[in-house]
């Protein structure tokens, strides 16, 4: 016989204890690999980037010419590719489970939309160009706004604004320059003290000064103490609906009359759109103004913190004052209206808010989801996200303390508190807890009105399965929180990093990498 | 509806776990009249992804990309080369689907980009600490103007006639208001920037000076006198630059004095994609960053003793300060900053200055070549990658004909300053590494007979 | 030299004309560890109720209310550099300003150490 003389044992031997896990001497845990910064690992002499040689001129620089060192390090183009694999490998995403983060809507990010977005025709064309040249963008941001006002059940979208924070002040702008219209000086705006922190923080940017409306025991907006508020100094009530506990607000229509009546106006934060897109429209519920995050209900990915794209729908009231610039169609063609144009009818603007004219890559990204869904799909959409939420809910409420239960169904999201767990443990052990069971946590801490806020939004795009397993490890953790499992407390120990020290973060800022010698010498 | 991953069974199933007959048990909230029962009328039905991507690229065709024709337009957004492993590196998932970087311990592929390009952005612009960006130069612009309010709490702000009137036309919206009183009057057509005369505006009730640079005539100055006159009176200097490529040919802003550095960072690794997502530059002096808005990413270690990073200093921000927020931004522009960050690290400091005299070197043959047709005057004594010509017809017919011939000839004032009829015969010109030698011909060729 | 409480968790203590003021030891316990002191400027004046200072741990910003009026003669600049200062001895290293009284019957409203640890108890 012939025999390979070097053969090697292909049965692993069983080990005692997996956390005897050796240390590495590079710090390297297999897959999972540590990375430097790039001020460590790159030089400012090497780049991935060839470039042609430039023209021998006279510089027109005048005396400007820059000689300092940048500091700025280059990387070659693999080493690029692997810097950034690396650390992309210490995220978590959507695409990698089930992102459960309430009030964030992280949905499936179909990559058509991406494809899409990417068209040269899109991608690469500039802002300025003469309108003749970029007649399908027109044509595009023309068709996205008539699905959301048809969507929406309003008069017209303003689409510039950048994200949601920034449709918000889109709305109170217009609701200011509204009120100025009539010659109605008003200054308080009125805020449920469960809404998102950006609420009051616009209504201050705006000079208005806030005030909170309580919330009933139930959840919801407490309507005898909001009528007995309103009066002639109020301007705008900003309203969540679905609000952040999850509920629908049964009486928005009630409210939005009561504030009619008192000559305000109603801002809806329409973060939570995705529960009753295609089921229901805010223009029937008596609104206002309403910012639409097309990161969210429109699935645009969030990057990682943005951009976001936050189009703003009008009342008939309201549409007089809308931003600069936006699309018209003229005859067959579409017609960018920008201050040039803008006086001849739409003298009331309030003005410009960006640059240029909004998130266009936004823009067809949503466009596309949108298509895709059709009208049928959306309201799917909302359907299946409500019934996740519910899911959820009904299956874990007799492990977590569910405060708004009793209330009746919830929305899109599903809300626990922190009553019941033992002694010392608290709602970020659950939520690092879930980190270790391979999930995003639930957004915590927030709405503020619940103690120890679990908000869970798991979307439409969930399938069964994938929710049964959130909600096996969710139960898990609320059972070892509740026996006081004190291992709990130190999760996660499978994640990059176990829990860091913000406090130490806080205290001594260090917002950007200085050269060791340089850091010490200041020292 | 190939996203929505529940069967009729699974729905079934799920129901009879909540106890609810149908999905319309679980609206009961919603007030009957205001309940759809089915769909809404006149919109179409799902579509298959043939269909869409049909429909969206015919759609695509009907514009002409910056690609396919000689192309000279800047004013805010510039052409330039994106590296091809820029957009395949941010098409991960793992950085395109992950949210805000909230959870640490499972954010730190974000963190440590945003504490890099932090890093990046403040050594390009000559300042102490950047933010981890803002949704545009625009809004930066303005967030800026509001910050030097808050530290020298007073309401004047002069804005520079060099700066991009869409940039003013924004601080006009908000500042009617805040209440700030701003100062701004349209460019004339003068070789020199307007420093002087913003020297001598300024007084005990300026806030700060905002000063563009390169401004949108494409001109560049030194800026340390008037940084130092601004800090004569107590008033801060606030430099705007919305091609950063230039900063690695001309001095930095921060290295003259200016205490806030605000930019539009398109020009690096993002594209033009007709005005948006673009990304918000945001520098300052050490001293002011507890007045900064925007997220800021910052350094320590885990319960391990291993170095990490955080989202830090957040007490400044909405989402715990209200209505006392420094602003009320929540969302970023992170995917941006990655793509900006990529960038500038394929590029390091060697291939970014090799950039940006590429940039010149064809900005100043394309200025003498164009300047030498008849009824063209070139404005600029200096400049980077971008100028203006003053030609002998109102330039945005002249722009509104050659693309019809299929070239895309720059961003004339008409359109910039619709106010500013004296100077609608300006046109500015940018130049920059995708512009070849024949489309500086073709563009010289067609203006010579436009203006013959 | 005596020592006053306010319901909103400030301690005073008066010297002549002088009053020196800070949080209290249950106020930084309920803040957990503060990063960041932000100090009134010296000759600033506050009335009563006015907000005076800002005191911050990671996750929550806490105004501190000026407890009578007064001009600001003195900040604790010890602070700037230790804000853990607050966590170890709020009551007196931990400081934060001191002010020249505008007007001493307000001091009449204010707690008295024992009326104070009667309040929290009550919390």
């Amino acid at each position: 016989m012939s025999m390979l003389k070097e053969g090697r044992p292909t049965t692993p031997q069983a080990v005692e204890d997996a956390h005897m896990a050796p240390a590495t001497a590079t710090g390297n845990r297999a897959l999972m690999l540590e990375e430097k910064l790039i001020f460590e690992i790159g030089s400012t002499d090497t780049t991935g980037v060839d470039f042609a040689e430039a023209p021998k001129v006279a510089s027109r620089l005048g005396s400007l010419a820059r000689t300092d060192s940048l500091g700025l390090p280059g990387l070659s183009e693999q080493e690029t590719v692997r810097h950034y694999t690396r650390l992309s490998r210490q995220n978590y995403a959507i695409d990698l489970g089930l992102f459960p983060l309430g009030s964030c809507t992280m949905k499936h990010n179909p990559r058509l939309n991406e494809k899409v977005a990417r068209m040269p025709g899109f991608a690469d064309i500039h802002p300025l160009q003469p309108q003749s040249t970029v007649q399908g963008a027109l044509a595009v941001i023309h068709e996205l706004a008539a699905w959301l006002v048809t969507l929406t059940g309003m008069h017209s979208v303003a689409m510039s604004p950048k994200a949601g924070a920034h449709g918000e002040l889109c709305g109170l702008l217009a609701i200011r320059a509204a009120l100025e219209a009539r010659g109605d000086a008003r200054s308080v705006v009125l805020v449920p003290e469960s809404a998102h922190g950006t609420n009051p923080a616009t209504a201050a940017f705006c000079g208005y000064k806030v005030e909170d409306i309580p919330a009933t025991a139930e959840g919801r907006v407490d309507l005898e103490a909001l009528k007995a508020r309103l009066g002639p100094d109020v301007a705008a009530v900003m309203i969540t609906n679905p609000n952040t506990c999850g509920l629908f607000e049964r009486d928005m229509k009630t409210i939005s009359d009561a504030v009619h009546a008192a000559g305000a106006f109603v801002y809806c934060d329409g973060a939570n759109f995705n529960a009753i897109v295609g089921r229901v429209r805010p223009g029937d519920l008596g609104v206002d103004a309403m910012h639409i995050n097309l990161h969210k209900t429109f699935s645009t990915p969030h990057g990682g913190g943005g951009p976001g794209s936050g189009p703003v729908v009008l009342s008939e009231a309201l549409t007089p004052f809308a931003p600069l610039p936006f699309v018209e169609k003229q005859g067959d063609k579409f017609v960018l209206v920008e201050e040039e144009t803008a006086e001849d009818h739409h003298a009331q603007t309030f003005g410009r808010m960006v640059a240029f004219h909004g998130q266009m890559g936004m823009f067809t990204r949503a466009l596309t989801y949108i298509l895709s869904h059709g009208a049928d799909g959306l309201r799917q959409v909302a359907s299946d996200a409500v019934l996740n939420a519910n899911y959820i809910l009904r299956s874990l409420d007799d492990v977590l303390d569910a405060p708004f239960g009793p209330s009746g169904p919830c929305m899109h999201e599903a809300l626990f508190s922190d009553k019941g767990l033992a002694e010392g443990f608290t709602t970020l052990d659950i939520a690092k807890g879930l980190i270790d069971e391979g999930f995003h946590p639930m957004t915590m801490y927030f709405p503020l009105v619940v103690h120890g806020a679990m908000l869970v939004e798991p979307t439409e795009t969930e399938s069964k399965a994938a929710l049964d397993q959130f909600i096996m490890a969710l139960r898990s953790l609320a059972e070892r929180a509740k026996a006081g499992d004190e291992l709990l407390k130190g999760a996660p120990y499978h994640a990059p990093r176990r829990r860091l020290d913000e406090t130490l973060a806080a205290r001594k800022p260090v917002l950007t990498w200085t050269e060791p010698a340089l850091a010490q010498a200041a020292e | 509806m190939r996203y929505l991953p529940l069967t009729d069974t699974d729905r079934q199933d799920m129901l009879s776990v909540i106890g609810a007959s149908s999905i319309d048990d679980l609206f009961v909230d919603v007030p009957a009249e205001a309940r759809l029962t089915g769909t809404i009328a006149g919109l179409p039905d799902h579509a298959s992804e043939l269909a869409v991507e049909r429909h969206m690229g015919a759609l695509a065709r009907k514009n002409l990309s910056a690609g396919e024709a000689p192309f000279f337009l800047g004013a805010g957004a510039y052409k330039h080369h994106v590296p091809a492993s820029v957009d395949h590196l941010i098409q991960r998932g793992e950085f395109l689907t992950a949210y805000t970087p909230y959870q640490p311990e499972i954010a730190q592929g974000t963190l440590q980009v945003l504490f890099e390009f932090q890093t990046q952005v403040a050594r390009l612009l000559g300042v102490d600490v950047a933010n981890a960006s803002m949704y545009d130069g625009s809004t930066a612009c303005w967030e800026a103007i509001g910050m030097a309010r808050r530290i020298t709490k007073r309401g004047k702000a002069l804005l520079s006639s060099g700066l991009h009137p869409h940039y003013v036309s924004v601080a006009n919206t908000m500042a009617k208001f805040t209440g700030d009183a701003l100062v701004h009057e349209a460019p004339t057509l003068d070789a020199a920037t307007d420093i002087d005369a913003l020297i001598a505006s300024i007084d005990k009730d300026t806030s700060c000076v905002v000063v563009q640079y390169p401004d949108i005539l494409g001109r560049i100055a030194d800026l340390t006198p008037l940084a130092d006159a601004a800090h004569a009176a107590g008033a801060l200097l606030v430099a705007v630059v919305t091609e950063p490529v230039a900063l690695g040919a001309i001095k930095a802003p921060g290295h003259m004095g200016a205490d806030i550095v605000v930019g539009e960072g398109q020009s690096i690794g993002v594209g033009l994609q007709f005005g948006g997502p673009y990304l918000g530059l945001f520098g300052c002096k050490q001293k002011y960053v507890r007045q900064m808005p925007g997220r800021l990413c910052g350094e320590t270690v885990d319960a391990a003793g291993k170095r990490g990073f955080v989202l830090t200093l957040s007490t400044r921000e909405q989402h715990i300060r209200r209505e006392k927020a420094t602003s009320n931004i929540c969302t970023n522009s992170g995917l941006c900053a990655l793509a900006f960050s990529i960038h500038m690290t394929l590029l390091g400091e060697r291939g970014l200055r090799e950039l940006a005299t590429l940039n010149h070197g064809l900005a100043v043959q394309a200025a003498d070549r164009l300047a030498k047709v008849p009824g063209v005057t070139l404005l600029n004594d200096s400049f980077f990658n971008e100028f203006t010509l003053v030609l002998t017809k109102d330039a945005r017919d002249v722009v509104r004909t050659l693309a019809d011939r299929g070239i895309l000839a720059g961003v004339s004032l008409g359109r910039l300053f619709p106010d500013a009829p004296a100077i609608g015969n300006g046109l500015v010109v940018a130049v920059t590494e995708t512009v070849t030698p024949e489309d500086i011909e073709i563009l010289a060729a067609a203006l010579e007979e436009e203006l013959a | 030299m005596s020592r006053y409480f306010t319901d909103e968790h400030e301690w005073i203590d008066v010297e002549g004309e002088i009053a020196t003021v800070g949080i209290t030891d249950y106020a930084q316990e309920q803040l957990g560890d503060i990063v960041f002191v932000e100090l009134p400027a010296e000759g600033t004046t506050f009335e009563k109720g006015d907000d005076a200072a800002v005191v911050e741990s990671v996750k929550a910003a806490s105004d501190v209310y000026a407890p009578i009026s007064g001009e600001v003669v003195e900040a604790n600049g010890a602070l700037e550099d230790e804000p853990a200062l607050v966590n170890s001895d709020a009551e007196e290293d931990g400081w934060f300003f001191k002010l020249r009284i505008a007007d001493t019957s307000e001091l009449d409203g204010l707690m008295t150490e024992a009326a104070y640890k009667k309040f929290v108890a009550s919390l």
